[in-house]
């Protein structure tokens, strides 16, 4: 057992130093990753780099050599195009070799192009057809509950998943079932991918629309680490409710050419863009 | 008259049973437990039954989280509702990552009756059975039910299990008998009721009971006529099935489904692959349905005895 349990540490300038770090190694991986196989989600994986980071390296317990291991908390990408930032966080935490990385979506590799649970250590749901991960989130809440463990659900989505209904079923009945041991992030990076989504189906106010569901909702800066660790840690002390940490973020942050730009929803950088954009990272 | 029973409602008493023995069994429904009866085992388990309201996405993918933490989920709706609503969450989230959950339906096709075409499914297996991973089952009659849902808690991965509203006739004896024979219910094995020489009837759900009966009137006739409960729509058991093409040369399947796609069209792929063989299919000929009695419906859309014994004289003839 190397059970990795650190959400307990105070979130000194050092933890954040090191969080900082492990979010640019995301952003690099996933840049990196996209630009080999020619194809995939790179905004995405950059505007929950930050969340993920937060959650692998300091909030989430687990065990990286039993990623089956009961007591384990549960993270749910239900976003699934942003798993190329996933499966760099989870070989960062050790749940498979660095190499697999550069063989996304590639035929035969085990990182598909969208999270799948039977082929990647780690990855707890398989999700890709938007607005399903919340519900599975649901299940394991309950299941926790069950079974009187204490392990918690976490559930990261897009915010132009917010258009699917199933989203909206699944926090009426989290909220009537009370799931205190769940908590749904929105990564509000505000572009989907055809265009910005108060153009496509106008989301806001969406703080209010998660608190009339009878969520809990929390606003965080999704880049600023502190916060996102802040909000995470208040999720726990809630009770009687679901958690909703609304995250603002942009798409294609860390990358000047690439933020706030829809294009980069679903196309990876050519060669010469990524050469650019990694030295923005190093720098 | 042969006595007949609730499928539905032996669904709903044999799950209370099994909850007491299997404390990993949940059941979820979506506002329709009363009608599926997994209320009887809400009512004993109230811990262990979610109702999710009138949700099927949601319902599946709930369904679906409790499996991957080690829990047994029986999903339970409509057919219509669970296919229709819920085969995104079913295909991605249930059967795609391989997930335990057996997802027991009521009210599949025409048997639904006044409700009418906006209540029937008539397509559910045709879509189900293409699905990977997925198992189909489809009983005969209330008693074959009780062994089908026991088998599934023996069983491993998603499946799926249709049952009809109507109460309709019983093929078996207590205790899954057939003529006082002890018989075993497996996954993906048919059940031979009677054996033919001129013709095999191939049916599931409540049309064995009318294939029984067109095999004992075209006995006047001269003909006999095969009976096979194949209650296994998948894995399907191609070699009983290719082994009476061989025997008899000719085959009807018997379905309350459309002729498109379900026992009728996963039987002609395997004869037209492995043994061509002259073969009709008695279903819904592409159609939606209208309100009405169920037995007038059956009638109306022919799948009652007197339309699978036409069906037989008509493949005889191909074989002449």
């Amino acid at each position: 057992m190397v059970i990795f349990d650190r959400k307990a540490e105070p979130h000194t300038p050092s933890l954040l130093r090191e969080l900082a770090e492990k979010a640019r190694i995301i952003r690099r991986d996933s840049l990196i990753m996209t630009t080999e196989a020619g194809s995939g989600h790179p905004g995405g994986s950059l505007s929950c780099a930050d969340i993920l980071s937060v959650l692998y390296f300091h909030h989430l317990r687990y065990d990286p050599s039993n990623p089956r291991w009961e007591g384990r908390d549960r993270f749910i990408l239900s976003k699934g195009h942003a798993c190329p930032a996933l499966y760099s966080a989870l070989s960062l935490a050790g749940f498979f070799p660095r190499e697999w990385l550069r063989t996304l979506r590639k035929f035969g590799s085990p990182l598909q192009g969208h999270p799948d649970s039977t082929s990647t250590p780690g990855v707890e749901a398989s999700t890709g057809s938007l607005g399903q991960g919340l519900s599975i989130g649901c299940g394991m809440a309950l299941a926790a509950r069950l079974d009187g463990r204490d392990y918690r659900v976490y559930v990261l989505m897009g915010d132009g998943e917010m258009d699917e209904g199933q989203v909206w079923e699944a926090a009426m009945f989290a909220a009537h079932q009370r799931l205190d041991n769940l908590v749904g992030i929105v990564d509000r990076n505000r572009i989907q991918l055809d265009g910005f989504t108060e153009e496509i189906v106008g989301l806001e106010p969406l703080a209010e629309k998660w608190r009339s569901f009878g969520w809990n909702v929390l606003e965080v800066d999704g880049h600023d680490l502190l916060q996102v660790a802040e909000a995470l840690d208040e999720a726990e002390r809630i009770k009687g409710k679901p958690t909703l940490i609304l995250a603002r973020t942009v798409k294609g942050k860390g990358v000047s050419f690439m933020e706030n730009q829809v294009k980069y929803h679903g196309t990876p950088l050519t060669r010469e863009e990524l050469e650019r954009a990694l030295k923005e990272l190093e720098g | 008259m042969r006595p007949s029973a609730s499928m539905r409602e032996t669904y709903g008493r044999t799950l209370a049973e099994l909850g007491e023995e299997h404390p990993e069994i949940v059941v979820l429904d979506a506002d329709l437990s009363t009608s599926t009866h997994t209320s009887l085992f809400a009512r004993k388990f109230p811990e262990r039954f979610f109702n999710v309201g009138v949700a099927e996405a949601n319902l599946m993918g709930v369904a679906a989280g409790l499996a991957s933490c080690g829990k047994l989920p029986f999903v339970s709706t409509f057919s219509v509702f669970a296919t229709e609503k819920g085969l995104s969450q079913f295909k991605q989230s249930i059967a795609y990552p391989n997930l335990n959950v057996k997802v027991v339906v009521t009210h599949g096709g025409l048997s639904v009756g006044e409700d009418g075409a906006s209540h029937f499914c008539l397509w559910d297996l045709a879509v189900m059975r293409s699905l990977p991973r997925t198992t189909v089952i489809v009983p005969a009659d209330a008693v074959e039910t009780e062994e089908a849902v026991r088998a599934l808690v023996d069983h491993r991965g998603p499946a799926f299990l249709r049952l009809p509203r109507a109460k309709t006739g019983l093929v078996y004896g207590e205790g899954y008998t057939y003529r006082g024979e002890k018989l075993e219910f497996r996954i993906g094995e048919s059940v031979v009721l009677e054996e033919g020489e001129d013709a095999t009837v191939l049916a599931i759900g409540p049309l064995v009971v009318e294939a029984l009966e067109a095999s004992e009137a075209l006995r006047k006739e001269g003909l006999r006529v095969g009976v096979i409960d194949v209650h296994t729509l998948k894995p399907l058991d191609e070699r009983t099935i290719l082994r009476e093409a061989s025997r008899t040369g000719c085959l009807v399947t018997a379905e309350d489904h459309s002729i498109i796609g379900g026992l009728g069209g996963a039987v002609a792929e395997l004869l037209a692959e492995r043994r061509p063989t002259p073969m009709k299919r008695v279903g819904v000929r592409d159609e939606f349905g209208k309100s009405g009695p169920w037995r007038e419906l059956y009638e109306a859309y022919g799948l009652t005895s007197r339309h699978i014994q036409q069906a037989v004289r008509e493949v005889r003839e191909m074989v002449r």
